[in-house]
C-alpha cells in the first residue's frame, strides 16, 4: 500500500450528486435493495434542480392532442440535428411514464378542470411535426423544479436512502484496465478524506454554468463531475454548446422562466415592438432558446435595447390578467420584485440572455452508461442529467427537456446499474495500491502553496474570459485569443493559494477545488468552440454566416459530428451523430426555422 | 451611484483555532449599484478574508442554504436588502442549533424532526396507469405548504423548538405534516394525526408566531398547525 492511504468504505453503488437525476437514480437503487451511497455537496433539496421553474415535458395530451413522436421531432430539430436519435426517441417515449410516476410519488402538479396534470406551451414544443405550439410542459405553478426535487427527496426518505450530505467528491478511482471503482471524497464538516469503493459509480453532478460571468446557475454548479472525469482520462463531448437563456433578470442573472412566454408574455425592444415576429414569424416568442437569445442580442447590438445604456430588452406580461399571474407565475412575480425592483403586473421585466445550461458533458448512451470514444461502455461508470451527454440536447436544448432528462436517464442509469450488479457483470475489484496518491498530492499542494494565485480573482478572470470570448455570438479571432487566455489562467489555477487552513468546514478549500473543475470545463469549451468552424444551435460564429450552401451557417458536410475533447494535450476527436432511432424512421437533416 | 461604508459585526468561531466564539467588527465599501443583497456583501467579505464561512447556493431564495440571524431576526442573506439594514449589521448563526463554524450550524436536529413526520406521500393502493386525479380546488389546498424550502428560519426562531428540539416537531416539520394531511392523494391522515397527538410533538406550539414573522417565503406554519389541531378536535367528536 502507498503511504498516502485513506479510509475505505464499500458499497454496491455510489451516486455523486443529489439533484434530480441523482435522486431519481437513488430511488431505483434503494428500492431494489442495493447498498447505495449518495454524496452531495449540499443538502439534497438545495441542489440546483430546485431552481427550475417552468415545467417538465411529456406528451400526456391532457389539454390537446399530443404524441411522443412529435416531441421527438421537436427535440431533434431543437438540437439542430446534433442530438442522437436513439436517445431522443427513448427519452420522449418514456416521458409520460416517468412524469406520471412522479405524480404518484406526490409531486404537487397544477391541475386541469378534469383533475389531470396541468400543461402549458413552451418554446420549440409543437404539434404535428412543427406546425403550431402545443401544451406539453407539465407544471407546478412556476416552481416545477422545487416541487420535483422535494418530491424525489421525499421518496428517498421513504426508501431509506443513505445520504452523505456536505461531502465533495474529488476524484474518480480507475484501475489499469480503465474500470471505475468509486470516488475519493472530502467531508466538509471534518476535512476527512475517504474512498467510496463501489461496483458502480453514477455521476449526477449537474452542470458548470459558473464558468461564465453572467449565469442563472447556483454557486455550486462548478462542473465537478466533468473535472473528475477529465482528470481520469474520460473525454468530454460537445462542450462548445452552451445555452444562453433568453430571460435572465438584467444585472442579477436570476432566471425568469420561459413559462412566462408560455402563458402569453411578449418580448419588446425600445420601440415597444414585438420583435420576435421578424425573427420567427410562426413560433414568435416561443421559438427555441438559441433563436430568441440571438434575436435579443441583435436588437441590443443594433441600438434597440432599453434602459439608459440600451443593454436589455423587456419581457412584458402587463396585458395578462393579474389573477393568472398570481396563480401560474407567483414565483416570477416574487423574483421580479426582489431582483429587478418591479412588479410585473404593472411594468415589464428587464431581461438579457444569460448562461443557463450545458448541452455537452460526459459521453453516455441512452442506458446511462458512460462510453469511450468508440462507443463501448466504460466498466463501472454511469452518468445522468446535465453532467451527461446522451446526447438528447445536441446543439440546443428545448425548455422543459432538462427536467425530463433527469427523470428518464436518472431512472435508466439506476436500472442499468441494477442489471450490471445483479448479473455479476460488476464485482468489487481491488483498489490499485496507489489509488489515493493523485488526490492527496492535489490536497497537499493546496495546503502548502505559498506566494500563489488568489482563488477568487482567478475564478473571476476565468468567468470574464469565457463571457467575452465565448458568448452568444462568437468571433474567430476572439476564440483563438480565448484559448490562449484560458491556457494562461490554467497556470494560475495550478498554483492557487488559500489562507484558511482549518479542517472544519473550510469553504476556501472547497472553492479552490471547484476551480480545478471549472478550468477543465473552460478549456474543453474554448478549445472545442474554436475548432468547430460552423454555426449550429447555440454555437454561432462570424466566419460561418448564413449562405445558400450552408443555411444558418450550418455545415453538415464538414461538421455534422460530435466533438470529443481530451484533457491530455487538449486533443480533439470526433464521432458521428446517431441518426438511427430505436423504432421509427430517421428524422432527416433539414434547415431549421421557427 | 453612491458608494458608502457599512459596519458589520459578525459571529466568528473556528473550533480548529479559536478557544471561544467572538464578534468581529468589519467595515465594507458598498456600491449600491452592484450590491443589493446581504449575500453580495458576504461574497465581497469572503473575497478579502477566505476564512469567513457560511453556506450559500442559488442566491435567489429557493434553495434555503443561507439562512442566518440578521440584526436579531432570522432570514436569507440572498433576499435581504442591504439598504434597509440598521448598522452595525449584526450577523449570527441561526439560534438554538449547535454552531459548527462561523455562520454554519449543525442542522441534524432540524432535519430529524422533518423526517419524523414521514414527509412523503402515503398511498399504498394499486398504482393507476395515469396520474391520480385531483381537482384544482383540492390542489389549491397545498398552496402555502408545498413551497417550504427547509431553510430552518422558522424552527430556529421558535422558543418551543429551542427548549425541546428533540421532542417538538417545530413549525417547519408541522407545516410539512399538514402538507401531506391536506393532500387528497395521501391516505394516512389518521396515522399522521395519531403521531402528532402528543403533548410535545404538536402541542408545544403556543402560537407565538415568530415562524410566520420570519418565513422568507411568506408561509404561515401557525395556520397549518391550527388546522391540524382543528382536525384532531373534529375527529374526536
Amino acid at each position: 500500500m502507498s503511504k498516502l492511504s485513506i479510509p475505505v468504505r464499500k458499497f454496491d453503488a455510489v451516486i455523486v450528486g443529489a439533484g434530480g437525476s441523482g435522486l431519481r437514480a437513488a430511488i431505483q437503487l434503494s428500492e431494489a435493495g442495493l447498498k447505495t451511497a449518495v454524496l452531495s455537496k449540499v443538502f439534497p433539496t438545495r441542489s440546483h434542480t430546485v431552481a427550475a421553474q417552468g415545467g417538465v415535458s411529456a406528451s400526456l395530451g391532457n389539454s390537446e392532442e399530443d404524441h411522443w413522436h412529435w416531441h421527438m421531432y421537436d427535440t431533434v430539430k431543437g438540437s439542430d440535428w446534433l442530438g442522437d436519435q436513439d436517445a431522443i426517441e427513448y427519452m420522449c417515449r418514456k416521458a409520460p411514464e416517468v412524469v406520471v410516476e412522479l405524480e404518484h410519488f406526490g409531486m404537487p402538479f397544477d391541475r386541469t378542470d378534469e383533475g389531470k396534470i396541468y400543461q402549458r406551451p413552451f418554446g420549440g414544443h409543437m404539434s404535428n411535426f412543427g406546425e403550431k405550439p402545443v401544451r406539453r410542459a407539465c407544471a407546478a405553478a412556476d416552481r416545477t423544479g422545487h416541487a420535483m426535487l422535494h418530491a424525489l427527496y421525499q421518496r428517498n426518505v421513504r426508501a431509506n436512502t443513505q445520504f452523505f450530505v456536505e461531502w465533495m467528491a474529488l476524484d474518480l478511482i480507475r484501475d489499469e484496465s480503465g474500470q471505475v471503482l468509486g470516488v475519493i471524497a472530502l467531508e466538509m464538516e471534518t476535512g476527512e478524506v475517504v474512498a467510496f469503493h463501489a461496483k458502480a459509480t453514477v455521476f449526477a453532478t449537474g452542470g458548470a454554468g459558473r464558468i461564465f460571468y453572467s449565469s442563472t446557475n447556483a454557486f455550486i454548479n462548478t462542473g465537478d463531475g466533468l473535472g473528475m472525469a477529465a482528470r481520469a482520462g474520460i473525454a468530454l463531448e460537445d462542450m462548445e454548446f452552451w445555452q444562453f437563456h433568453p430571460t435572465g433578470v438584467a444585472g442579477a442573472g436570476v432566471l425568469i422562466t420561459e413559462g412566462v412566454r408560455g402563458e402569453g408574455g411578449i418580448l419588446r425592444n425600445s420601440t415597444n415592438e414585438r420583435f420576435m415576429e421578424r425573427y420567427a414569424p410562426n413560433a414568435k416568442d416561443l421559438a427555441s432558446r438559441d433563436v430568441v437569445s440571438r434575436a435579443m442580442v441583435t436588437e441590443i447590438n443594433e441600438g434597440r435595447g432599453c434602459g439608459p445604456n440600451k443593454d436589455f430588452v423587456l419581457l412584458d406580461i402587463t396585458h395578462l390578467d393579474p389573477a393568472t399571474i398570481m396563480k401560474r407565475l407567483p414565483g416570477i412575480r416574487e423574483i421580479s420584485i426582489q431582483f429587478a425592483g418591479i412588479d410585473p403586473i404593472k411594468a415589464p421585466i428587464p431581461v438579457v440572455p444569460t448562461c443557463h445550461y450545458q448541452m455537452g458533458g460526459v459521453p453516455t448512451n441512452y442506458k446511462g452508461q458512460v462510453v469511450s470514444d468508440n462507443g463501448t461502455p466504460v466498466r463501472g461508470f454511469y452518468a445522468a442529467g446535465e453532467v451527461a451527454c446522451a446526447s438528447v440536447h445536441g446543439a440546443n436544448r428545448l425548455g422543459t427537456n432538462s427536467l425530463l432528462d433527469l427523470l428518464v436517464f436518472g431512472k435508466a442509469s439506476g436500472d442499468t446499474v441494477i442489471e450490471d450488479v445483479r448479473s455479476g457483470e460488476l464485482g468489487l475489484k481491488d483498489l490499485p495500491a496507489n489509488f489515493a496518491d493523485f488526490t492527496m498530492t492535489r490536497l497537499n499542494r493546496l495546503n502548502t502553496q505559498t506566494g500563489g494565485a488568489n482563488v477568487n480573482e482567478t475564478r473571476l478572470e476565468l468567468q470574464r474570459t469565457m463571457q467575452k470570448h465565448c458568448g452568444v455570438f462568437r468571433f474567430k479571432d476572439m476564440l483563438v485569443e480565448g484559448v490562449a487566455k484560458i491556457l494562461e489562467i490554467e497556470k494560475a489555477v495550478a498554483r492557487t493559494e488559500i489562507k484558511d487552513k482549518s479542517q472544519v468546514w473550510n469553504t476556501a478549500r472547497v472553492e479552490a477545488l471547484e476551480l480545478d473543475n471549472l478550468i477543465e470545463v473552460a478549456k474543453a469549451t474554448m478549445v472545442s468552440a474554436e475548432a468547430r468552424k460552423e454555426s449550429r444551435g447555440a454555437h454561432v460564429r462570424d466566419d460561418a454566416p448564413d449562405t445558400a450552401a450552408n443555411p444558418n451557417g450550418r455545415d453538415d458536410v464538414g461538421w455534422h459530428k460530435h466533438t470529443l475533447w481530451h484533457r491530455d494535450g487538449n486533443q480533439l476527436k470526433y464521432k458521428p451523430v446517431i441518426m438511427k432511432p430505436l423504432s421509427v424512421e430517421s428524422i432527416a437533416l433539414k434547415t431549421r426555422s421557427y | 451611484m453612491a458608494t458608502s461604508t457599512m459596519q458589520f459585526k459578525i459571529y466568528r468561531y473556528d473550533p480548529d483555532k479559536d478557544n471561544a466564539p467572538y464578534m468581529q467588527d468589519i467595515s465594507v465599501e458598498v456600491d449600491f449599484a452592484l450590491d443589493r443583497k446581504l449575500l453580495d456583501i458576504l461574497t465581497r467579505l469572503k473575497a478579502k478574508d477566505d476564512t469567513l464561512s457560511y453556506r450559500r447556493s442559488c442566491r435567489e431564495g429557493i434553495c434555503g442554504s443561507d439562512a442566518m440571524n440578521i440584526n436579531g431576526k432570522n432570514g436569507l442573506a440572498c433576499l435581504t436588502e442591504i439598504k434597509d439594514l440598521k448598522q452595525p449589521v449584526v450577523l449570527r448563526p441561526l439560534p438554538g442549533l449547535p454552531v459548527i463554524r462561523d455562520l454554519i450550524v449543525d442542522m441534524s436536529q432540524f432535519f430529524k424532526q422533518y423526517h419524523s413526520i414521514k414527509p412523503y406521500l402515503i398511498n399504498e393502493g394499486p398504482r393507476p396507469e395515469r396520474e391520480r386525479l385531483q381537482t384544482p380546488e383540492e390542489r389549491e389546498e397545498l398552496n402555502g405548504l408545498y413551497e417550504c424550502i427547509l431553510c430552518a428560519c422558522c424552527s430556529t426562531s421558535c422558543p418551543s423548538f429551542w427548549w425541546n428540539p428533540d421532542k417538538f416537531v417545530g413549525p417547519a416539520g408541522l407545516l410539512n405534516a399538514y402538507r401531506f394531511i391536506a393532500d387528497t392523494r395521501d391516505l394516512a391522515t389518521n396515522e399522521r394525526l395519531d403521531d402528532l397527538e402528543d403533548p410535545y410533538r404538536l402541542f408545544r406550539c403556543h402560537s407565538i408566531m415568530n415562524c410566520v414573522d420570519v418565513c422568507p417565503k411568506g408561509l404561515n406554519p401557525t395556520r397549518a398547525i391550527g388546522k391540524i389541531k382543528e382536525m384532531m378536535v373534529r375527529r374526536a367528536i
